[in-house]
Formats: C-alpha cells, sequence, structure tokens
C-alpha cells in the first residue's frame, strides 16, 4: 500500500497553554517555552442566539477549532463535508442526565437530551455555516484521532473534495472524571485537501502500520504528558512536525493498542 | 461506487433472534412491540424489547464488558452463523486486514444510569463500574472486534439513528482506498432511561403502539436491536446481496426536528442513487426511516415524494421492531436483505387510518414481488441523514 496522500489547508488548536494554532507555533517549533494554563472556551459566534445559550464546553471547543482551521483555509464552509470525532462528547449533559436519572421521578431537560447526541458538534456546525454536506461523527476512545484521520483522509483522497476534520475531547465531571480522568479540554481541526493549493501548509502520506512501531513522542516534557493523558493530544506529534514547516518529517502516532498510523509530513 | 458484496447479514429484535424468525414475523405481519416493561420506567409506552438479552453471558476474558448493549451484540453475532463467516473473512484476508465498523447511539450508557444510582456516600460511583468497556461510545466496537479477533481499523459511528447506516459507508470508502479487504459493519443499541425518558421530554414518545403513516400518528416506540453485515472485497461464493450505493447529507437546519421539505433527505437519497449509478425507477422497494413522529413522517413523505414520484411501494417496519435508534439502518439494511430474498414487501404496520396528507404509495399490507432494488432510509438527530442502496443476489 503507498498511503493516502492529503493537503492541509488549515489548522485549529486549542488546549491548555495552547490558545489558538497561531499562538502555538513558537511552542510547537521549541522557540518558546510551554506555559500550562487552564484551556479557555471561546463562545461559538457563529451559532444562532438559541443554540449558543445551549452550547456545552465539547460543542465550544468543536467550533472554536473548526472555526480557525476554515478561515486559515479560506474554503467556504457551507459545502465542506466534515468528520467530527471525539472520545466522550459531552461529559456535563451526561452525568447531569444521570443524575436525573437517578431520583425518584425524573424530569429530563428535553435540551439536554437533544444535545447528548455524540453529533451534537457536528449537528451545531452544520447549523451554523448552513452546510448540507455529508458529516459523520466518531469515537474510539484513546484512538479517536487516528479513526478520524483515517476516516477524513480516505474520504478526501476518494471525493477528491476538501474536508474538515475536528478532533477534540472535554472531561467529565464527578464522578465520571474519576473512572475516565481528563486533565483539560484539548482539540484540533485540520482542513485536508486532494490537491495543492496557494494555502497548503504541508502533505501528509498516511499508513496504518503495526503496533510494534513505536510513537513518536514530544520532546518537551509537559507536551508529552498531555499526549497520553487526552485522546485529541494523540496528534501532538503531528502539530509538532506541521509547525516546523518546510522541514521533512516521518512520525508514527498512537492508534488502537494493535495499530499506529506512520505520518508522513512534507 | 462498484458494487459491494454482503456475504452475511443477520439481525435480533423484538421479533426475535435471527433471519429466519425475522422472516417468519414479516410474513405474519407480527410486531414485536409491547407495553413497556423495561426496569421501573413508570409511563405509557411501547418498546420492542429483545427476549433473553439479561440471560446472556459473554466470553469471560472479556467480562469487563459487560452490558446490556454488548450482552445484546453477542446474542445478536450468534445467529445465522455470522461468527463463522467472521471467521472465514479473517482467515481469508488477514486479522489486520478486516475492520469493525459500528453504529450506536447510546452504548452501554443503561450501566452509567445504574451506576448513578449505587453511589457511595461521598458521590463515588461503584468499583464495579468501568468506563471504557461499558459506557463510552466506542465499547461494542472494542468488544466485537476482541471477540472476533480482528485487528483492523475500528470505530463507532454515532450520529444518532443514521449511526449504522453511515458505517456501511466507511466499510465501502476503506475497501476502495486499499485500506482493508473486508469489514464487520452494522449496528447495536439497547433500551435505557436516556432514551426513554428524553424522547418524552421532547413529547416523541407515542403512549400507543407506533403507527407510522398513520393520519393520528403521535410518537415512536423505542426498540433495541443488534443487525450485523459482512462486506468483502470479493465474495468467494455468490453472497445473499450486495451494497450499491451509499448517501450522506445533513440538513444543517434543527438538532431535533428534520427540515420540513427533506431537503437534507433528498440529498442523502440522490447521492445514494448517483453512487450507485441508477434512476428512482430502478428502486423496487424503499424502506422508510419512517419513526410515527408526526414530522419525521411528513418531511420524509416530501422528500421520497420529490426523488421518486409517489408510485414506488414503500414502508416503514418500525411499527414491527420499534425504533432502534442507533441500530436501525442495520435492522433496515438487513430486513431489506431479506426482503429481496424472499420477494417480500413487508407491510406497515399498525396502521388504523391513511393520512390523506401523505402522498406516498404505503404499504399496509405485504406484497409478494420480485425485488431487486431497496433503498433504505436512516435521518437522525443532529440533521443526519443516510441513505442506502441494496442489490439482490445475482
Amino acid at each position: 500500500m503507498s498511503g493516502l496522500k492529503v493537503w492541509v489547508q488549515g489548522i485549529g488548536l486549542l488546549g491548555p497553554g495552547l490558545s489558538s494554532w497561531a499562538a502555538s507555533l513558537a511552542v510547537l517549533r521549541g522557540a518558546a517555552t510551554y506555559c500550562s494554563a487552564p484551556t479557555a472556551l471561546p463562545a461559538p459566534a457563529r451559532l444562532p442566539p438559541a443554540e449558543r445559550r445551549r452550547a456545552g464546553a465539547a460543542v465550544k471547543l468543536a467550533l472554536a477549532v473548526a472555526d480557525e482551521a476554515v478561515a486559515q483555509a479560506q474554503v467556504d464552509a457551507a459545502t465542506l463535508a466534515t468528520v467530527f470525532t471525539s472520545s466522550s462528547g459531552e461529559g456535563m449533559n451526561c452525568h447531569v442526565l444521570c443524575e436525573t436519572l437517578a431520583t425518584a421521578a425524573p424530569m429530563v431537560s428535553p435540551t439536554r437530551f437533544t444535545n447528548s447526541v455524540h453529533n451534537a458538534a457536528s449537528g451545531c456546525w452544520h447549523i451554523a455555516v448552513g452546510s448540507r454536506a455529508s458529516s459523520t461523527s466518531l469515537c474510539a476512545f484513546d484512538g479517536s484521532f487516528g479513526a478520524g484521520l483515517i476516516e477524513a483522509a480516505t474520504s478526501v483522497a476518494l471525493s477528491r473534495a476538501p474536508m474538515l476534520l475536528v478532533a477534540s475531547d472535554s472531561p467529565y465531571p464527578e464522578p465520571l472524571n474519576a473512572t475516565r480522568p481528563l486533565p483539560d479540554h484539548f482539540g484540533l481541526a485540520l482542513v485536508l485537501a486532494p490537491v495543492a493549493d496557494a494555502h497548503s501548509i504541508a502533505a501528509l502520506t498516511i499508513e496504518l502500520i503495526d503496533a510494534r512501531h513505536e510513537a513518536s513522542v514530544c520532546t518537551d516534557a509537559a507536551l508529552e504528558a498531555l499526549r497520553h493523558a487526552i485522546p485529541a493530544a494523540a496528534a501532538l506529534p503531528l502539530l509538532v512536525a506541521l509547525a516546523q514547516r518546510g522541514a521533512q518529517h516521518s512520525i508514527v502516532l498512537d492508534h488502537l493498542g494493535r495499530m499506529r498510523l506512520q505520518v508522513d509530513v512534507l | 461506487m462498484k458494487p459491494l458484496a454482503i456475504t452475511a447479514a443477520t439481525l435480533t429484535t423484538a421479533l426475535g433472534a435471527g433471519n429466519a424468525v425475522t422472516l417468519e414475523a414479516l410474513r405474519a405481519q407480527r410486531t414485536g412491540l409491547a407495553p413497556v416493561r423495561f426496569m421501573d420506567f413508570p409511563l405509557p409506552t411501547w418498546t420492542g424489547e429483545v427476549d433473553g438479552v439479561d440471560a446472556v453471558a459473554l466470553p469471560s476474558h472479556l467480562r469487563e464488558f459487560d452490558c446490556r448493549n454488548n450482552r445484546l451484540a453477542w446474542l445478536g453475532l450468534q445467529q445465522d452463523g455470522f461468527v463463522d463467516a467472521v471467521a472465514a473473512a479473517r482467515a481469508r484476508w488477514g486479522a489486520r486486514r478486516v475492520a469493525v465498523f459500528l453504529g450506536t447511539s447510546t452504548s452501554g450508557l443503561l450501566q452509567t444510569e445504574l451506576a448513578y444510582r449505587q453511589r457511595a456516600a461521598d458521590g463515588a460511583l461503584p468499583a464495579g463500574f468501568h468506563y471504557g468497556p461499558t459506557q463510552n461510545t466506542f465499547s461494542v466496537a472494542d468488544f466485537v472486534a476482541r471477540a472476533l479477533q480482528l485487528d483492523g481499523p475500528a470505530w463507532v459511528v454515532s450520529t444518532a439513528c443514521s449511526s449504522s447506516a453511515k458505517v456501511f459507508g466507511n466499510a465501502a470508502r476503506l475497501i476502495e482506498a486499499g485500506l482493508i479487504d473486508a469489514a464487520l459493519v452494522g449496528g447495536v443499541d439497547s433500551l435505557c432511561l436516556t432514551t426513554l425518558y428524553g424522547f418524552n421530554s421532547l413529547e416523541l414518545l407515542s403512549t400507543e403502539i407506533c403507527r407510522p403513516w398513520d393520519a393520528s400518528r403521535n410518537g415512536l416506540s423505542i426498540g433495541e436491536a443488534a443487525a450485523f453485515a459482512l462486506v468483502e472485497r470479493e465474495p468467494s461464493a455468490p453472497p445473499p446481496g450486495w451494497l450499491l450505493g451509499v448517501g450522506e447529507s445533513n440538513d444543517g437546519y434543527h438538532m431535533s426536528t428534520p427540515h420540513p421539505e427533506g431537503l437534507g433527505a433528498i440529498a442523502a437519497m440522490r447521492a445514494a442513487l448517483a453512487d450507485a449509478g441508477l434512476q428512482p425507477g430502478d428502486i423496487d422497494y424503499i424502506n422508510l426511516h419512517g419513526t410515527a413522529t408526526p414530522s419525521n413522517d411528513a418531511a420524509e413523505d416530501a422528500a421520497v415524494g420529490k426523488v421518486f414520484g409517489h408510485a414506488t411501494p414503500c414502508t416503514s417496519t418500525k411499527g414491527a421492531t420499534g425504533h432502534t435508534l442507533g441500530a436501525a439502518g442495520g435492522v433496515e439494511a438487513a430486513i431489506g436483505l431479506l426482503a429481496m430474498r424472499h420477494g417480500l414487501m413487508p407491510a406497515g404496520l399498525n396502521m388504523q387510518h391513511v393520512d390523506p396528507a401523505l402522498r406516498m404509495n404505503y404499504l399496509t399490507q405485504n406484497r409478494a414481488a420480485p425485488l431487486r432494488r431497496v433503498l433504505s432510509n436512516s435521518f437522525g438527530f443532529g440533521g443526519s441523514n443516510a441513505s442506502l442502496v441494496l442489490g439482490a443476489a445475482e
């Protein structure tokens, strides 16, 4: 197999100490010191007021990184197909629903139920940008980023059309957090295209490889800890490579226990 | 797309476990729905509960995955020689070349609902609660991949009620791109309190048996199901059916209400026909999404009429199985294959009064006819739409 080749047209990033892709370049290049700080989630300006009020952390995170990537790529969001991938979706909704359902006479909020679906972020994004293009929402637990990258790159290569990939994870409140501890929110978005143009940042060639290959690590100890702590942060070695534009990298990303992804970045 | 061989398929719903029992129920126009008896749910509604799920024991090395959803998955896998078909595909292509793509909406969430009823004084969940193998959305695909020793790409599609139609698209794409040679696809969703109370909160849960396409339809009956199909790059024997086309779209309109003219649904059906290289007149029968909510059936009737005209025979089989949510696409694909194999257009059940506002040729009695191609619709919250075109064995 020769690998799936796609071009990166735009990047969005939001995580602890990483307030946007643009603001994180120096840290990712190793030119500035990484300083962790709680992830601040912006209000999703694109959403109509009613949806904006209802938006939880997972929707805010996904829309923030999607916005940054689409703006950089200068593509028409209204025609862009999307892949959203997340380990868990909207943790607070899940917690409040389960708390309510444990009471004697549960009164479930219809808004909470509607937004409890794993594809809430996808639904909100497509409403916000008025897009009827196809969208999927994936979950592969700790391998969720890899699942999204495989699906998005495959779709771009076959459809010959650009696509938006959003990978994001938000923590649960207690008591669920104790059973699935995530230290903070972390999300990234990539606009992928089948051919290069003036906006292209890099080319990716992606192959599935077996788990005997060691995953690439982050040199910075705090970023390396983040890579292990949040599923979407498995993408950090790719983001580091993309930040060093112009240099060629071959990296290996953690995916499922039995599989890794090799990504050649040029 | 190039037609993709569906080399095995099975379904377990409230109608029973496996293809033969399902076919028998469809022929008898029997519903699997009954007044709710699930846990302590106090409101009047009907559900499509699968018999025997509680008694299922998972393989001992996968005990951590024990929850209703994975028990239902394991029960479904045991039917119709499906495990043997998967083992043959694994031997033929290699474990790393066989993927697992499953749809679910709530996965093992019931396990968490139960754990929240047993919190300790400090609020902690009980020690026996395992988040990853039960509640996490990926749980069912992880369980099935481990149980059947498949090492290819594995993920869950969770786009509410279109989930297990969309997994056919994942399989077709990865096979076409050369990443895999075969995939186990389908969907598993099981009864839980979140969906029962949640659909009730939206006033979408019928207090009676659901009546798709009926003038007095007033909501859905929730069901549970496990449906599986095996698709392979090349069949080793004439396969029972073919995947001919997949169409996917979004409404971009509202989180829980379909676009009133069904614009997203129209886009999905047209994309599926285009993917199959077929015209609307090539479709012999349409298995509708047909949830029996007033807005879904009205929007779908408008959308199907726009694409096909009003003559194509169609029904919703949710009057028999209930709405199995994330498993619905897989269930209705399996029913579509049975329909073609046995020349049976299954009736839409529970109809009392035809809705004069709905114009499609909706069958209220079974019709025997040779069927070569079936279209199946699955639409979900978040505006997610998927349509499949299935072809008969040659």
